[in-house]
């Protein structure tokens, strides 16, 4: 049941600055954790987000285990053409989500 | 130092204040939008589980159910006689109605369902009904916020009526009104439900916890739920 939730604006003006948001739900098991009985807990992280608008990436993103559990990203692009804007979580133990939204640019 | 109120002296209904006032800026910006609250993460699940089919019923809960709007603001109530929570109500319709196992209490599954029932009550009043029949169990719960427990030897209405707005250990003192749940808690990293919170409290004071799903949490969720009566419902709520 791995779930992501994207905010991407419907609309926007050619070269308007529009802000994304990506919310996933992944544990992000740091791999510093021990269990009661000492025994270390294994890493288990999302380790990139990249995020491309009509097939070319505008923005990529590392993450290590620093990031708390059901990680958000926001960031800016600007509003180029109409089409999809698609974003791709990769991690550990073959980890991958996929969402996108579409985008109708003016 | 004297600590806290006199058992009994609770907090005056016009002074109450959800969880939600006592947070920083930043996360109650987290709850405020549905995009960055993670809790609705939770709804999501709880929505396709809404609308698979289970148990040898084979039936969805989308079969018989429209929209479950002001149900979460009605729970703990009676149900032939017994109190139960809304989690309790979704375990009695999987067995019942739809022949399945009982989802287990604080599951990934029941805490989805009970936040995608709970959402579509946010915004409104806390309606909590209290037939004479209920009288005993909410006494009881009365009872069990009032009483000191504990190495600690303290009572919930000490710290949460007496001393709501202070600090310990830094961090403000709510007044304990259960307005979001299943809420996010940051300190969890995950959703959990009121009881899960009452375990910590009890163990804050170092009192054995009740267990899951026994009557006197069920009893304590039906009086902080009628003491919270009125204020608005925040579900899937976001605390520290």
């Amino acid at each position: 049941m791995a779930r992501a939730i994207i905010q991407v604006p419907a609309r926007a003006k050619r070269g308007e600055i529009i802000e994304l948001r990506a919310l996933i739900g992944h544990v992000m098991e740091t791999g510093f954790r021990r269990t009661e009985s000492g025994s270390l807990v294994p890493r288990d992280i999302i380790r990139q987000l990249v995020c491309s608008y009509n097939g070319a990436e505008v923005f990529r993103a590392d993450f290590h285990p620093a990031i708390a559990a059901n990680p958000l990203i926001t960031f800016t692009t600007v509003a180029t053409e109409s089409g999809r804007i698609e974003f791709r979580w990769t991690g550990d133990n073959d980890f991958s989500a996929t969402e996108s939204a579409p985008i109708t640019v003016e | 130092m004297i600590l806290g109120s006199p058992a009994g002296a609770q907090t005056p209904p016009a002074e109450r204040r959800s969880g939600y006032e006592f947070m920083g800026p930043d996360t109650r910006a987290m709850q405020d939008d549905d995009a960055t609250n993670p809790g609705m993460l939770w709804v999501l699940d709880g929505e396709s589980l809404w609308k698979r089919k289970a148990g040898s019923a084979d039936k969805a809960c989308a079969e018989c159910h429209q929209d479950m709007k002001g149900v979460a603001a009605r729970y703990p109530a009676l149900r032939s006689g017994k109190l139960i929570n809304l989690d309790q109500r979704i375990n009695a319709c999987r067995v019942e109605q739809q022949k399945a196992p009982a989802l287990q209490l604080e599951s990934r599954e029941l805490l989805a369902l009970s936040a995608y029932v709970g959402r579509q009550s946010r915004g409104l009043p806390i309606d909590i009904a209290v037939p004479e029949q209920a009288k005993p169990f909410l006494e009881s719960g009365r009872a069990a916020f009032n009483r000191r427990q504990g190495q600690l030897n303290l009572s919930c209405t000490q710290c949460h009526d007496g001393l709501a707005g202070n600090k310990l250990a830094g961090n403000p003192i709510p007044q304990a009104h259960p307005t979001g749940y299943p809420i996010y808690r940051l300190e969890w990293q995950g959703m959990g439900s009121l009881q899960r919170r009452l375990r910590n409290c009890m163990i804050g004071v170092r009192a054995e916890p009740y267990a899951y799903g026994s009557s006197e949490f069920v009893e304590l969720e039906y009086y902080l739920m009628w003491r919270a009566r009125g204020m608005k419902l925040e579900t899937p709520a976001v605390r520290p």
